[in-house]
């Protein structure tokens, strides 16, 4: 055992739905501070992989570690206050479209108001939407429109304020330039990667973009089969030396990965 | 499977089928007593109640008051022609007044606000679930069932009754309108004869119904929203099986509360 403890440990972590095995005995580190990048075909179980952290999906088996603390076996209140140092952003932002766009922002800061978190007034919250607006930038004055007048990346924009406005020391990223053009995909990629650094947080960042891949992570997994099938430097994905990944980041028809034509 | 005989595979077929309502109805049951359940632990969402009670008591004010004001006249048609032979001048007027008040009122009122607030909420709902709204509210502090289900349950249960006052004071003046302008009854008569014949009991009953049929609005909404699955689709068909459970549910508590309170 390495002398740190990392950040999220996970272990022997099983989901099915029904009789499909989503994840099948998933065990990954993440180092504290550090960044890892999760690659894998659509349907692969990226997405499930992240909600069962975030304790949206109950796993079958497994263990989920965040600090040393087992977070399945532990009482609600527990979970809860365990999983609030992770901030989120969701593959279509999932802003919510009731609310003007500095509300989004501002949500979990309000939310946590007097309730374990610092007693924060909404004038005082719409000013820091403001500033968190800015950092990833947005204009303050668009905190006042509402989610349906932004444009996909700006949405996303907001998504990833509203994911760190409560400095989160763990954040996760569910596709984050899935559906962006090329470039609007880099700048919210050097956003992440400045929002990571700048909060020194510990990330997961999901994707089947290799440029996305190498510019967000420092480490880099292959989900395959419900398994991590590679494990290595986000550095290294073009050339991992493994047969599946290699077929993978370089998008070629054959190789030991076969297109699943039905479940 | 091939072992079984065509009557085993019935009784099999019958079997399973009441097992899946018995389930469904214990999950409908959870539901609603975790969404209740959050009213003793803070915090409450009162923006969300508020904006929840709008929903139900503004925007259905109009067609609720259309529904009730014909209703009324049609009765009062319809009960002159069915007693003329008798001392109709007081007959219309207590048929109309008791049929307005205790049954009228809140099932036409619960069935106008299913098809409205119930099915507006349920694709609110089903859409932040198909968005991932729901689980982003999860990853933000807040409980969902909380935030998006406790308030909707209160303010159906609060604004129908609302609601329902006016559908029983409109439905009344319908009835009123046709008997002395169209049947030539006396006004002062008819006003004499109907508050002859309403006894509190009728009203409070009345807006009783209504509380269970707002709450039972609300709470088809949210659960069906709350469960959709497969995108615009499946939004589209939980909007659907909200309004056409809540319409059923109404019906059938409108029976067993009629049966607890008036069949003395
Ligand atoms: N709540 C759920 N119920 C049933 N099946 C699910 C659920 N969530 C995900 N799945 C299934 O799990 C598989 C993996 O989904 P997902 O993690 O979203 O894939 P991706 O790697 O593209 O993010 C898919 O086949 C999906 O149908
Ligand atoms: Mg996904």
């Amino acid at each position: 055992m390495s002398a740190a403890l990392p950040k999220i440990r996970i272990r022997g972590l099983c989901k099915s739905f029904g009789e499909k095995r989503v994840l099948d005995g998933i065990d990954l580190d993440v180092e504290a501070g550090t960044s890892t990048v999760v690659i894998g075909g659509s349907g692969s179980g990226k997405s499930v992989l992240l909600r069962c952290i975030l304790g949206l999906i109950q796993p079958d088996a497994g263990t989920i570690e965040i600090d040393g603390v087992d977070v399945l076996r532990q009482p609600r209140r527990e979970q809860e206050r365990q999983r609030e140092k992770i901030g989120m952003l969701f593959q279509n932002a999932a802003l919510f479209d009731s609310l003007l766009v500095w509300e989004n922002v501002a949500f979990g800061l309000l939310a946590r108001s007097g309730r374990g978190g610092p007693r924060i007034r909404r004038s005082d919250a719409r000013e820091r939407a403001g500033e968190v607006l800015a950092q990833v930038g947005l204009d303050p004055s668009v905190g006042d429109l509402a989610p349906s007048e932004l444009s996909g990346g700006m949405q996303k924009r907001v998504g990833l304020a509203r994911a760190i406005a409560a400095r989160p020391e763990i954040l996760f990223f569910d596709e984050p330039t899935t559906g962006l053009d090329p470039i609007m995909g880099a700048v919210i990629d050097g956003l992440i990667v400045e929002c990571v650094r700048g909060l020194g947080s510990t990330a997961i960042a999901i994707t089947h973009d290799m440029p996305s891949a190498r510019r967000i992570g420092d480490r880099a997994a292959m989900l395959y089969r419900g398994q991590l099938v590679w494990q290595g430097p986000a550095a290294s994905l073009l050339d991992s030396g493994n047969a599946m990944v290699d077929q993978f980041t370089h998008g070629r028809r054959e190789g030991p990965i076969g297109m699943e034509l039905r479940r | 499977m091939n072992a079984l005989t065509r009557p085993a595979r019935l009784v099999e077929a019958i079997g399973r089928g009441v097992l899946d309502t018995v389930r469904a109805a214990g999950r409908l049951a959870l539901f609603a007593l975790a969404g209740l359940s959050h009213l003793l632990r803070p915090p409450f969402y009162w923006r969300n109640f508020v904006s929840a009670f709008g929903e139900f008591a503004f925007f259905s004010l109009p067609v609720v008051a259309l529904t009730a004001v014909f209703s009324g006249m049609v009765i009062a048609l319809q009960s002159f022609t069915g007693f003329s032979r008798f001392n109709a001048q007081s007959a219309v007027a207590d048929i109309v007044v008791l049929s307005v008040v205790r049954e009228l009122g809140p099932v036409l009122a619960g069935l106008m606000v299913a098809g409205r607030v119930g099915a507006a909420m349920a694709a609110e709902i089903g859409t932040m679930r198909v968005t991932d709204q729901i689980d982003a509210l999860g990853t933000l502090s807040t409980n969902p069932m909380k935030y998006l289900v406790t308030p909707r349950l209160l303010a159906g249960a609060l604004a129908l009754p609302l609601l329902v006052v006016v559908a029983d004071i409109l439905g009344v003046l319908g009835g009123f309108v046709v008997s002395v302008v169209k049947l030539g009854f006396a006004p002062e008569a008819y006003v004499m004869n109907t508050l002859a014949f309403v006894q509190p009991m009728d009203v409070i009953v009345g807006l009783a119904k209504a509380a269970v049929f707002g709450f039972l609005i609300a709470l088809m909404g949210c659960y069906n929203g709350y469960n959709s699955k497969g995108g615009a689709e499946g939004v589209g068909g939980s909007t659907t099986a909200s309004v056409v459970a809540a319409s059923i549910l109404i019906l059938c508590f409108d029976y067993v509360l009629t049966e607890m309170f008036f069949s003395r």
